[in-house]
């Protein structure tokens, strides 16, 4: 049913997503898809990496990681944002496209009244993206 | 099994560089934290320091309003007039040390890495680096200050009983000469609005520039100092430079907010009959942070690059008018005649010792390079941003000679059609009007009042919308330790805060200005501190050119 799985991941907090992660790597061995984990980074250095090169290194890294971990298939993309703060819903809309995944698997936060003001970037995709969505609360 | 080699979204290989090898991991002393329903990510202790002494000063001006007042203005006399030599010398330095850059072979080295490639086009990066550097000055000094110095070199000199000069004119003056004033007010200013402030700026944005995109550090203040400070910049003299930054920028930013909220106000008076007061500017101050946390909202993409690029564009159009319908071959003549008058009384007007026209010197000169100095660490931080992918060499032209033309281009047109209106036409409104005001009865002379003046409004509000968000987004990364990627209620904590003090300040008597001495006085520490970053820059240049 599906072949590409995009599963945002955020490298500063993936003890945070283990859910998620493993969710999303239960689908992948199901279906006997590609779990592609994206992750954006800033042009300047980060607490994850100093250049969005190392950052793409270490998210392959991940990747290559959670193949392993899990038996399954990985890929991984990583982007660079001039202002990822803001930019990222728009960043990951992009990589939903540019992946070709077909199920967007990532974990997201119980909405509490910030939502009102700044919508959860989880509840953002699932807005707009054109492919099914799975929230991991 | 993964595959990344020739499939990621980031911009091209970086290539060689010199990272500098440290045990500090970005982030590391920051607290994660939540504050309701708002996550917080925040430098220990820069953030809480910072918020506090911010606290702290607003509420001592506003407890002792006479004693603070005292204690700023002799603090601003001290600086400006003591460390007047200081200044100066220390600026010449700024300008040798960027025009040695382009000449030198350091200036093929490319920020970030020798494959970069630049975020933002000519354009979008051009805009920006203008409308955060002195756009608001601009529309504030661009009729006032050739004026200003044309009625003060027109006038003469006049020494004192004590055998010191009184008047403010620059240099020897021009008594009684049309045509040398003209040329002495122009050098005068252009001296003030070229090559020397976009030195200063330029100095602050490529080492942080320099030391974030090649070195690897986080894209604070203190990473500049890292060539000499070693390890010991992550603790206590690296959270002292960063709160230093952080209080130039908020109160250099809540100041100019409520500067800027009075001439929009003498504006709308002037246009529209408004009234004058401090609700009109209580208002006008809150319309502009409202503006500012929109942009804020929709990031540096969506906000401030697209807002500066309509200012840029809107500020032209009224260039292009001003010139058309104004005496259009006097003021093209006169760009070049300026520009010739500029370099041929520059060594004069840099001179930092043995003055006769200290009034001017120190009154107009070392102010101006402290007002330049204290904003340097906000206008070169955001510059630094949005500047990755240039080569140094391409940077310090496009920071340090573009801008200084533009200027010149902006001064010899608009002070230079209210000047044509007094000499030609008699008509003396600019001349003697208020400061904030002088602009709009310039216009007032030229067809089209009524529209031209309303640009003239929307650019000022914009302006400050534009430097409201930037400054935002560059507090909000100091205090969070270099991270640009903090949670988004942060920057609108400090777009709201800043909003706040400039309201508070309004309000007490002579709040403002006391602050803005304020901001003046940290010009001096900051000074020292350029001068440690040009060493700085280059030797992370020579060590990029081994790389």
């Amino acid at each position: 049913m599906f072949e590409r799985i995009m599963v945002p991941v955020d490298l500063g907090h993936a003890e945070k997503l283990e859910k998620a992660l493993l969710c999303a790597a239960d689908l992948a061995a199901h279906y006997g898809a590609t779990a592609v984990y994206v992750g954006v980074t800033t042009e300047q250095p980060s607490s994850i990496a100093r250049t969005p090169a190392e950052y793409g290194e270490k998210l392959a890294a991940f990747a290559a990681e959670q193949g392993e971990l899990r038996g399954i298939a990985t890929d991984s993309k990583a982007y660079a944002s001039h202002d990822p703060s803001i930019d990222l819903d728009p960043t990951l809309l992009k990589a939903v496209k540019e992946t070709g995944a077909d199920l967007v698997v990532m974990a997201s936060h119980i909405p509490n009244v910030a939502d009102r003001f700044w919508p959860a970037n989880g509840g953002s995709i699932a807005t707009h993206a054109d492919v099914s969505v799975m929230l991991v609360r | 099994m993964s595959d990344t080699s020739d499939d990621q979204g980031i911009p091209a290989p970086e290539g060689t560089a010199d990272i500098i090898d440290t045990d500090y991991t970005i982030g590391q002393d920051n607290i994660e934290t939540q504050i309701g329903p708002f996550g917080m990510d925040i430098h220990n202790p820069v953030f809480l320091i910072s918020g506090l002494a911010i606290i702290a000063f607003t509420f001592y001006t506003l407890a002792l309003p006479e004693q603070a007042g005292n204690v700023f203005s002799w603090l601003f006399d001290s600086v400006t007039k003591g460390f007047d030599w200081f200044f100066l010398g220390a600026a010449n330095i700024f300008v040798i040390f960027c025009l040695l850059l382009i000449v030198t072979p350091v200036g093929k080295v490319r920020l970030g890495g020798a494959d970069a490639t630049p975020d933002y086009s000519y354009m979008g990066w051009f805009a920006m680096l203008f409308a955060a550097g002195m756009g608001i000055g601009l529309m504030f000094y661009g009729v006032s200050e050739p004026m200003s110095h044309f009625s003060s070199s027109f006038g003469g000199t006049a020494v004192g009983e004590d055998g010191v000069r009184t008047d403010w004119a620059p240099l020897g003056a021009a008594a009684g000469d049309e045509l040398g004033a003209t040329r002495l007010a122009f050098a005068a200013t252009i001296f003030h609005w070229g090559l020397h402030p976009w030195a200063i700026y330029a100095v602050v944005a490529l080492a942080l520039a320099l030391f974030s995109y090649n070195k690897g550090l986080p894209l604070t203040i203190r990473s500049a100092f890292y060539p000499v400070l070693g390890e010991r910049v992550w603790g206590w003299w690296g959270h002292i430079i960063d709160v230093l930054a952080v209080f130039a920028t908020l109160f250099g930013l809540a100041t100019s907010l409520g500067f800027g909220a009075t001439q929009a106000n003498a504006g709308l008076n002037e246009l529209f009959g408004i009234p004058v007061g401090s609700t009109t500017e209580v208002i006008l101050i809150s319309c502009i942070t409202a503006i500012a946390l929109i942009s804020v909202l929709r990031g540096l993409d969506g906000g401030v690059k697209i807002l500066s690029e309509i200012n840029m564009g809107l500020a032209f159009l009224l260039l292009i008018f001003v010139l058309l319908v104004g005496p259009t071959v006097a003021l093209l003549t006169g760009f070049v005649d300026y520009l010739v008058a500029y370099l041929e009384y520059l060594p004069a007007l840099s001179n930092p010792v043995g003055r006769e026209d200290v009034n001017f010197m120190q009154g107009w000169t070392s102010f101006y390079w402290a007002w330049w100095i204290s904003w340097s660490p906000f206008v070169g931080m955001f510059i630094a941003r949005v500047s990755r992918g240039r080569t140094v060499r391409e940077f310090v032209v496009c920071v340090l000679l573009i801008p200084s033309l533009v200027c010149v281009l902006w001064m010899s047109i608009f002070g230079g059609a209210a000047i044509h209106q007094v000499l030609a036409d008699g008509y003396t409104a600019a001349q003697e009007a208020s400061l904030e005001l002088k602009l709009f009865k310039m216009l007032d002379a030229l067809p089209l009042t009524g529209i031209t003046s309303i640009v003239g409004i929307v650019l000022v509000i914009v302006f400050f919308v534009t430097s409201s968000d930037s400054g935002s987004l560059v507090i909000d990364t100091i205090t969070a330790g270099g991270k640009v990627d903090a949670p988004v209620p942060q920057r609108v904590f400090w777009c709201i805060f800043e909003g706040a003090v400039a309201i508070v300040l309004l309000l007490s008597a002579g709040g403002l200005s006391s602050l803005q001495s304020m901001v003046i006085s940290t010009g001096l520490p900051f000074t020292v501190v350029l001068l440690i970053m040009c060493f700085a820059i280059w030797r992370g240049l020579l060590a990029e050119r081994r790389a």
